[in-house]
């Protein structure tokens, strides 16, 4: 069999086992809260498959085209907040408040993107951030009064339809997570493998010699961070109805620098390496605050049992340590994105002098 | 008028903390490419470092001496620490940024957290004498002796910078480090020693921005540094990468405009200011106020 025959088969046997797991009473002790069909496993699940449907989306900004975008969160949380509070002022419902808000999402991303992508490498990076962070304080301040400060907006459930409502339909809701995975990665797939996607891997490589081969560079990279951004803000709508409500925390600083472990967890500049990495994060981050109260750390120390119980310390050390000794699981993506970042500091020559 | 005097007071305060941030990180981006994810967690170390340390020394009288060495202590533990993570974390990925830059980035949560495990996560205030809290008057505004002492310390710390690195071996080698790290390597120089002594510098200065700000704050928390951090970000690309001098210009120029902006407009604009002047330095000179190229 052919490899793209075999990714096919291997993709929709994935795809079947996922749409099947809301039927199989299995328990997994540790890592899901109770019997894979139960409320709380397929919550968990759920939020995994968002995770890494985002994650697919970042990965064709960072991954493909490698535009090292630490804001790409700041899309998920335009994306839950944007599609909440279109629900609430136009009493649309929940299915075309997310399109509309992922073409109003779009739009705002190609006039940050324009702005941001004068610059690359690091300074791209700050940029990017700087906006989610901007964002996320703005979300907290709330000067306008519509984004609820810490707390947050809960749910508006008047535009939801019954069947994603309720704790009786989280299969559904399930459903919906694994449907977004699929659609974020079928997109992914096809843009990436389109004609645009060899040129983003082309300026990934080396930017110059796209310019030098009579492309414009910039066209390229924006609809790229266009199209990913798009994708989050999808997931940002799935995300508002899985959690009923948008909090502050998907615009945090935390969260953008999530997606990037996510994306390099995966182990590669593929998407379903990224889709792997997004899932192993969520069941991580929703499960290793499980270690702190499960008896397991009991015997040792107060501040060592307080320090062992924070998840991200725990998620923060092994990051580090696969950054320092496996970096071999990473190496297809940051060989290509080291020659990217080391790219001299002369893009600026002037036309006609000798290079 | 004295609301005005109090805003660019309080203004230049927060610009000095910006300025003890921003100058580590873009040294040490100037000079390693290195975008110091982590720098947000040795700010938090600092000031937790000083609140061990004033909590330790309970028995020094007076407090303001007890803050001295509280200061002295935490700039020490930031430098020692930066050294550290440079040798251990940093300098086994020469030449590999990406990987360098991710290490920091889980160094920062890491360190975020381990912080928030050991100190809780509620803000802990830092004993002040009774002279930082009293005000002096100028132009007619009650001005809080802590701002105008921390403008003090950043400016000193300006100045030591500049003399550092215009007067001194060390300074003449990473300033040719930034300009051009082959040629310097080229030369038969050992850069290695630079980048260490650079993040420690970084270290110690974002460590006693972190003591000051626990001050500036009224209390510090393990995610404090981070949210600076992301200002100090803005202030090291408006001011032009590996450019001490831009720095500094940046950090005051961005502290009044948020401090303006949030007063007179709304709690917000100032900070969504500062963006727009991001965005309209990047596209009228991407490369920074006194910055080589960005790109």
């Amino acid at each position: 069999m052919s490899r793209p025959a075999r990714g096919a088969v291997v993709g929709l046997m994935t795809v079947a086992v996922l749409a099947v797991l809301p039927f199989v009473g299995v328990a997994i002790p540790g890592v899901l809260p109770g019997p894979i069909s139960s409320a709380g496993s397929l919550q968990v699940l759920a939020i995994g498959l968002v995770f890494a449907g985002i994650a697919v989306s970042y990965d064709i900004v960072f991954g493909f085209t490698g535009l090292l975008s630490f804001g790409h969160a700041l899309f998920v949380a335009l994306g839950a907040y944007g599609t909440n509070l279109m629900m609430d002022a136009t009493g649309l419902p929940y299915a075309a408040a997310v399109p509309l808000t992922v073409l109003l999402v779009a739009g705002v991303a190609a006039l940050l993107g324009a702005v941001a992508l004068r610059v690359g490498g690091v300074p791209f990076a700050m940029v990017t951030l700087a906006y989610a962070e901007v964002f996320s304080i703005l979300l907290l301040a709330d000067p306008l009064r519509i984004s609820g400060g810490e707390e947050g907006l809960a749910l508006v459930s008047d535009g939801v339809p019954d069947l994603l409502r309720g704790v009786v339909n989280i299969r559904n809701r399930y459903w919906l997570a694994l449907v977004f995975l699929i659609v974020a990665y079928a997109v992914a797939r096809m843009v990436t493998a389109s004609r645009a996607g060899r040129v983003w891997e082309a300026i990934r490589e080396n930017e110059d010699r796209v310019e030098l081969l009579g492309l414009k560079p910039l066209p390229f990279k924006l609809v790229s961070f266009v199209i990913g951004a798009s994708l989050a803000t999808l997931g940002g709508g799935v995300y508002l109805l899985l959690v009923r409500g948008a909090n502050p925390s998907l615009a945090s600083a935390d969260f953008t620098l999530a997606l990037l472990v996510m994306v390099v967890l995966g182990g590669a500049g593929r998407l379903w390496g990224a889709a792997i990495g997004g899932m192993l994060y969520g069941l991580l981050t929703l499960r290793l605050s499980a270690l702190g109260t499960s008896g397991l750390l009991d015997g040792l120390p107060g501040p060592i049992e307080r320090v062992l119980s924070e998840p991200l310390f725990v998620l923060g050390t092994l990051f580090v340590l696969l950054m320092l000794f496996a970096p071999g699981g990473v190496a297809g993506i940051t060989d290509r994105l080291r020659r990217a970042l080391r790219r001299p500091a002369t893009t600026s020559r002037t036309p006609g002098t000798p290079p | 008028m004295s609301t005005f005097v109090l805003l660019v007071a309080t203004g230049l305060g927060l610009a000095g903390l910006y300025f003890l941030l921003a100058a580590g990180l873009s040294l040490i981006f100037g000079l390693m490419d290195v975008l110091n994810l982590a720098h947000g967690a040795f700010f938090a170390l600092g000031g937790y470092a000083a609140w061990t340390a004033m909590d330790v020394f309970s028995w020094v009288e007076p407090l303001g001496l007890r803050f001295l060495i509280a200061l002295n202590i935490a700039g020490a533990v930031g430098y020692l620490v930066g050294v550290g993570v440079e040798k251990l974390l940093i300098a086994r990925n020469y030449g590999d940024h990406l990987v360098q830059i991710l290490v920091t980035l889980g160094l920062g949560f890491a360190g975020v957290a381990l912080l928030g495990g050991l100190y809780s996560y509620d803000p802990r205030a830092l004993p002040q004498p009774d002279w930082f809290t009293a005000t002096t008057t100028v132009l007619g505004a009650n001005i809080p002796n802590s701002r105008i002492l921390i403008f003090a310390v950043a400016a000193a710390v300006l100045a030591g910078l500049l003399a550092f690195l215009n007067r001194t071996r060390h300074g003449l080698i990473i300033r040719a480090g930034v300009e051009n790290r082959q040629m310097v390597q080229a030369l038969g120089i050992d850069v290695g020693r630079s980048f260490t002594l650079v993040f420690g510098i970084g270290g110690m200065l974002a460590a006693v921005g972190g003591t000051l700000g626990a001050v500036y704050f009224n209390g510090i928390t393990p995610g404090l540094g981070t949210t600076q951090l992301i200002f100090a970000f803005i202030v090291v690309v408006i001011g032009g990468l590996g450019s001490i001098t831009g720095t500094a210009i940046a950090a005051v120029v961005v502290a009044l405009v948020q401090q303006f902006g949030n007063f007179y407009v709304a709690t917000g604009v100032g900070d969504i200011a500062v963006v727009a002047l991001l965005a309209l330095v990047l596209l009228v000179r991407p490369q920074g106020l006194l910055g080589r190229s960005a790109r």
